[in-house]
């Protein structure tokens, strides 16, 4: 069944209405107080209207259309329609975190909630990016976004040491992937991703010599957006000054959207040099699952060891783009299917700790370990809400996270990728250290000093239970989800 | 023979001025030389038969991002006795780092078989560049708006003077 081409659009269309709608609310006069108070609801009502469209194009979409659409700059397929509810979802959730968060910090609302929109739009367009061209724009629109909205606490030093060590950090990847496309595109002539296939076949093993040094400038780019060693040096330092909800953004938005851009530029227009770029990314995923863990367990800020925490995700979720497609696409344990489950899982995840680290934040003023002594007693709801996110992120049983991890070390081991399932497993071991030692804190060590009780708002207790119930949900009930994955896993 | 010299002058141009913004002590003459690789570059563009690029380099860049930096620089600091050290104690392994991928790059592009077009620049290629911006690359061209909006409330947010 074929959508007509406006149809197509009709998520992002959603999303730049609502921004704008955002953005124009500052300047209609009024009560300012009670007006600002309607910003997060107006965005939230933009979220849900594009995750219907989304919802619907997945519905009707499920073979490729006869024509290109917009001269192939775009493709939504069912791959790009996931990760596009991935983002709605996410912009959600950071949007509910920050009614709170930021009402006091900031006399700019309107300007942050239509940014935010703006980033879900970016992410929506890069994830069905079928062009280097549209990828770099999208790319270029999600991380100008993301600098001015980690930056964003002016007030706050912290925030715009984190903002300009982002935009430096970031800038400078986009030139080394910007390069790389430039020498795709002066080797084949076009800048399509299926039409660079198709010009490398046929030129055989004649630009060999270009396709590999290449690749490694685009990875620089993509590297540097899901934060993998060694393009991660930003990420502890961006994650610890950003507002917090914008940290929650940070470690799930341009992560899922780095590695959907990721996984459809290798796999579409790479596909022939797979052995090259395969032992690239199992290398990246090595050091990345092993460097990372290592430092996140000396971490006294929780950002930060949340930051080394992401960082080790991106790659356990490497695994997964690595062993595509061996094994074949009818093992029980596909690559790609398992990258799109453990995302799913570590969105609800990660948020939600990061919803928990928030709610901490607003109460105490603190992100310290040490402060976390007591929170049992302090909040009982908060403590165990903890234990759910931290448990799925350690990989326990019962859990999203557990699923994820199954996944992706099931198609490593499928694809007797055994060092790569070994390290992934080890590493594993390590992270449970420092997940397990803040629950220490949270549960057994007495708290230090005038132990008040935390009240949580509205908003956090939508998001803690949306968050906890899915993130059980998948590791309980993970059928539907599987499914859902696994029908979202073929590219066009 | 005249062609090969104009590109070594532009290129020796735009290399030597790049040189000069990264290793001049004061900020104020750094700026300056970006002008002038900037203009080098421009110049490369226009050997490469592609005047309107080279156009919009001069407009874009040497004009308005230039006079930008300078008055940016001008705003913010003293200009005479300004020193800055443009090195840091990493620069050795920078330049090791930097040296490296200059020869792996050297080496990789020089053995490529690069395609050749065999044809010429066609006359209207103004109006093709119109009619492509507007049909085949609309989409981009219309994100680039959208991220040209994202960037100027950025900027306010970040920039603008707060009277509370």
């Amino acid at each position: 069944m074929t959508t007509r081409t406006p149809f197509l659009f009709l998520p992002q269309l959603i999303l730049l209405l609502t921004t704008l709608v955002v953005f124009g609310i500052e300047l209609v006069p009024g009560d300012e107080r009670r007006r600002k108070d309607w910003l997060p609801a107006i965005a939230l009502t933009g979220l849900g209207g594009a995750a219907m469209a989304i919802i619907f194009l997945w519905s009707r979409t499920t073979t490729p259309p006869a024509g290109s659409i917009l001269a192939g700059m775009i493709v939504v397929d069912r791959f790009a329609l996931f990760f596009q509810i991935l983002a709605v979802t996410t912009t959600a959730l950071v949007v509910l975190l920050s009614t709170d968060y930021m009402r006091d910090r900031t006399p700019d609302q309107g300007e942050f909630y239509g940014l935010l929109l703006i980033v879900c739009l970016a992410i929506t367009l890069v994830v069905a990016a079928a062009d280097l061209l549209m990828v770099y724009v999208g790319i270029e629109l999600l991380s100008l976004t993301s600098y001015v909205l980690t930056g964003y606490l002016r007030e706050d030093r912290k925030s715009t040491e984190a903002g300009i060590k982002y935009f430096l950090f970031g800038a400078t990847a986009s030139a080394a992937m910007l390069y790389g496309m430039s020498l795709f595109y002066g080797a084949t002539r076009t800048t399509n991703l299926a039409a660079i296939a198709t010009a490398l076949s046929e030129a055989e093993n004649s630009l060999r010599g270009l396709v590999i040094p290449a690749a490694v400038f685009l990875l620089a780019g993509f590297g540097f957006k899901i934060a993998a060693v060694p393009f991660h040096q930003w990420a502890p330092d961006a994650y610890e000054g950003a507002p917090t909800p914008i940290t929650a953004f940070l470690s799930v938005g341009p992560k899922t959207a780095g590695f959907a851009v990721l996984v459809r530029v290798f796999l579409i227009a790479l596909p022939n040099f797979y052995p090259d770029w395969m032992a690239l990314l199992s290398s990246i995923s090595i050091i990345t699952m092993i460097v990372s863990n290592l430092v996140a367990i000396f971490q006294t800020n929780v950002k930060r060891m949340m930051a080394y925490s992401s960082i080790s995700h991106a790659g356990y979720i490497l695994i997964g783009i690595v062993c595509w497609g061996r094994g074949g696409f009818g093992g029980s344990f596909e690559g790609i299917s398992g990258v799109l489950i453990y995302l799913l899982a570590y969105l609800f995840t990660n948020v939600g700790a990061f919803a928990v680290i928030t709610a901490f934040e607003e109460a105490t003023g603190s992100s310290r370990i040490e402060d976390y002594a007591g929170l049992v007693s302090r909040s009982p709801a908060l403590a165990w809400a903890m234990l759910v996110f931290l448990f799925s992120l350690a990989g326990i049983p019962g859990t999203g996270g557990f699923i994820g991890k199954l996944y992706v070390f099931g198609a490593a081991i499928q694809a007797r990728a055994y060092t790569l399932a070994v390290v992934g497993i080890i590493t594993s071991v390590i992270a449970a250290f420092y997940y397990l030692n803040l629950l220490r804190y949270v549960f057994f060590q007495p708290p230090t000093e005038n132990p008040k009780s935390i009240t949580l708002s509205a908003t956090a207790k939508i998001t803690l239970i949306v968050t906890c119930v899915l993130t059980l949900a998948i590791g309980l009930y993970a059928q539907p989800f599987l499914q859902l994955a696994q029908a979202s896993a073929n590219l066009w | 023979m005249v062609l090969q010299a104009v590109f070594m002058l532009f290129s020796a141009m735009a290399v030597g001025a790049a040189l000069a913004v990264v290793t001049n002590k004061n900020i104020f003459h750094s700026a300056l030389f970006l002008v002038v690789a900037l203009l080098g570059v421009a110049g490369l563009y226009v050997l490469l038969e592609a005047p309107f690029i080279a156009v919009v380099q001069v407009l874009i860049y040497v004009g308005a991002i230039s006079t930008l930096i300078l008055f940016a620089i001008m705003l913010t600091r003293r200009l005479m006795d300004a020193s800055e050290r443009q090195r840091n104690e990493q620069w050795f392994i920078s330049a090791i780092v930097a040296v490296g991928l200059f020869i792996v790059l050297v080496l990789s592009v020089g053995q490529v078989h690069w395609p050749v077009v065999h044809t010429d620049v066609p006359e209207n290629h103004l109006n093709r560049l119109g009619q492509d911006l507007m049909e085949h690359y609309v989409l981009p061209f219309e994100v680039t708006a959208v991220l040209l909006l994202a960037a100027l409330v950025g900027a306010i947010v970040i920039a603008r003077e707060r009277t509370r």
